[in-house]
């Protein structure tokens, strides 16, 4: 081999680096343009529309064509329903990955069916969810309500919440269960001492995308909470949401209307935000104590 | 040998899968004396120990045949308490592992979940352990720090502290120095001696200057196969099989 073939081979070398470095920046660029775009639109054109009584008030003149008031009825209607669904779902999800990760033996084949059925659960769009759910909510004779919402959200969110907080749990390394076990802990003791509390950021992280996901579909809602004016006062009236009131005022012939959609989007936006600011908070607070 | 056996492992077997890993392994433990098992890495050493507290159940494809008799109950006889067995035996693994949680939560773990006692009894347990293990004086003052920023060598002193907070018999350790530095791994080799005097211990090593050490039996393991076993001080000096021979010597490692 030539000094000179050496050299052009490293000259191609370093310009293929080059190259994919540019690649990679050009990408993150896009990414974090995406963001800044979407956020800037939304409150560049929710501006003129947002005014402290957004979010203090219901609407005046009904949803759709209402000028006047604020969407309380969808910010309080979708709290409720997110925060009921999520409960739900943590109710369903913890069992289930508890059981596929401490109980179940690496090859089991029960633990890959459910896995491969939450992976197909979490595919399948959120407006079959909610087709579904008005199914369910028909066949208990309920009415569209807030109940029937949480069911169908539930549905949708307890998937994501499974597959998301099985990816920690998988992580635990196999010898401190061991520890636990070696101990005379039993199985639920393991995994509820020592399981739940090494990954409590990770299962944070996972209920809080859930609930992200959550609060912001409109198709699981669309159906099965109904909308309404007013702010619900039992699990069986009706219930506005965050999403539809976008859907809704975006549907108006009227810009000024428009506008109110950007508007309850950016607050739709922020709310996600602060739910996710607090949860990493709490997630750092339990971190102290976990075993690298 | 004169002291009565602690343990008795008869015919075990053990395969993963169709790989069979130990071959037909029978040896009696004696109470009260630490047991050095040795041999070269892969040869079944951990597995044998690890069947000792049946913590090979939870593995995927394994069988056991044999019996494996516990102040003589055999542990795997499908009435026996999995629990119970366990509770028998403190375990120090080769890497430590503490629980995630407080260094006094981890010494806590066991007792709180065998006997309900109360805060009193617990904190006076909790100091006698960390004592036993050389631990006290180091930790005394922050026993609601997370166990994970102790030095890896304090951690598996709290490992033993905690496992002897549950009260066993036994103590099993699986090449319980090999992440340790050498002033720590001399600290552990020197509580595993005086704790021979109350507990059962035994061993896994690779390290042979350390079997050398501590140990009053040896076990010898070489490809599943338990080759030789006997007083400490017999093997070393008159190892009565060739293999047992050449690994002493280093020519097979």
């Amino acid at each position: 081999m030539t000094p000179s073939f050496e050299n052009r081979r490293l000259r191609r070398r370093k310009m293929e680096e080059r190259i994919f470095r540019a690649l990679m920046a050009a990408s993150m660029l896009v990414v974090i343009g995406c963001l800044i775009l979407i956020v800037g639109t939304i409150i560049w054109k929710g501006l003129p529309a947002m005014k402290l009584s957004m979010i203090t008030q219901t609407p005046k003149g009904g949803y759709y064509l209402g000028k006047e008031g604020g969407i309380l009825n969808a910010i309080i209607g979708s709290l409720y329903l997110a925060s009921g669904a999520t409960v739900l779902a943590i109710l369903f999800s913890l069992p289930v990955v508890l059981y596929i990760n401490v109980y179940a033996k690496k090859r089991s084949r029960l633990a890959s069916l459910t896995r491969f059925s939450l992976d197909v659960l979490w595919g399948v769009p959120s407006i079959v969810y909610g087709a579904f759910g008005f199914i369910i909510m028909i066949f208990f004779g309920l009415r569209a309500s807030l109940l029937a919402g949480i069911l169908a959200v539930a549905l949708l969110e307890f998937p994501i919440m499974s597959r998301a907080a099985d990816e920690v749990i998988r992580m635990v390394p196999r010898e401190l269960l061991e520890a636990s076990y070696s101990l005379g802990a039993t199985r639920l003791e393991t995994a509820l001492k020592v399981v739940v509390r090494q990954c409590l950021p990770g299962l944070l992280t996972a209920v809080l995308i859930a609930f992200g996901r959550g609060i912001g579909d409109a198709a699981s809602v669309l159906f099965t909470a109904g909308f309404t004016d007013r702010i619900p006062t039992s699990l069986f009236q009706p219930a506005a949401t965050l999403p539809l009131a976008i859907f809704f005022q975006l549907g108006t012939p009227f810009p000024e209307v428009q506008q109110r959609a950007y508007a309850s989007a950016a607050i739709l936006t922020v709310l996600i935000l602060i739910i996710s600011l607090v949860a990493r908070g709490l997630g750092k607070r339990y971190t102290r104590h976990i075993i690298k | 040998m004169e002291a009565r056996p602690h343990i008795s492992v008869q015919n075990l077997s053990v395969y993963f899968d169709e790989q069979l890993v130990l071959k037909d392994v029978s040896v009696d433990i004696p109470d009260h004396k630490i047991t050095v098992i040795i041999g070269p890495s892969g040869c079944g050493k951990t597995t044998l120990l690890k069947s000792l507290n049946r913590l090979l159940d939870p593995l995927d494809g394994v069988r056991i045949g044999g019996r494996v008799l516990v102040d003589g109950i055999d542990i795997y006889d499908p009435r026996t308490e999995v629990t119970e067995v366990r509770k028998k035996m403190g375990l120090l693994s080769q890497r430590p592992q503490a629980l995630p949680m407080s260094i006094y939560d981890n010494v806590a773990y066991g007792p709180r979940i065998h006997n309900h006692i109360d805060k009193k009894r617990l904190d006076e347990t909790v100091e006698h352990y960390l004592r036993v293990a050389g631990l006290w004086e180091e930790v005394k003052d922050r026993l609601d720090d997370p166990a994970a920023r102790l030095s890896v060598g304090q951690q598996q002193r709290l490992c033993l502290a905690r496992g002897l907070a549950v009260g066993p018999e036994i103590i099993l350790g699986d090449e319980p120095t090999s992440a340790l530095d050498p002033q720590s791994s001399q600290n552990v080799e020197r509580r595993l001696i005086e704790l021979k005097a109350e507990y059962t211990v035994i061993v896994v090593t690779h390290i042979l200057r350390q079997a050398k050490r501590i140990a009053d039996y040896i076990a010898f393991l070489y490809l599943g196969e338990l080759v030789e076993h006997g007083p400490a001080a017999e093997v070393f000096a008159n190892p009565r099989d060739p293999r047992t021979r050449a690994y002493l010597t280093g020519e097979i490692s």
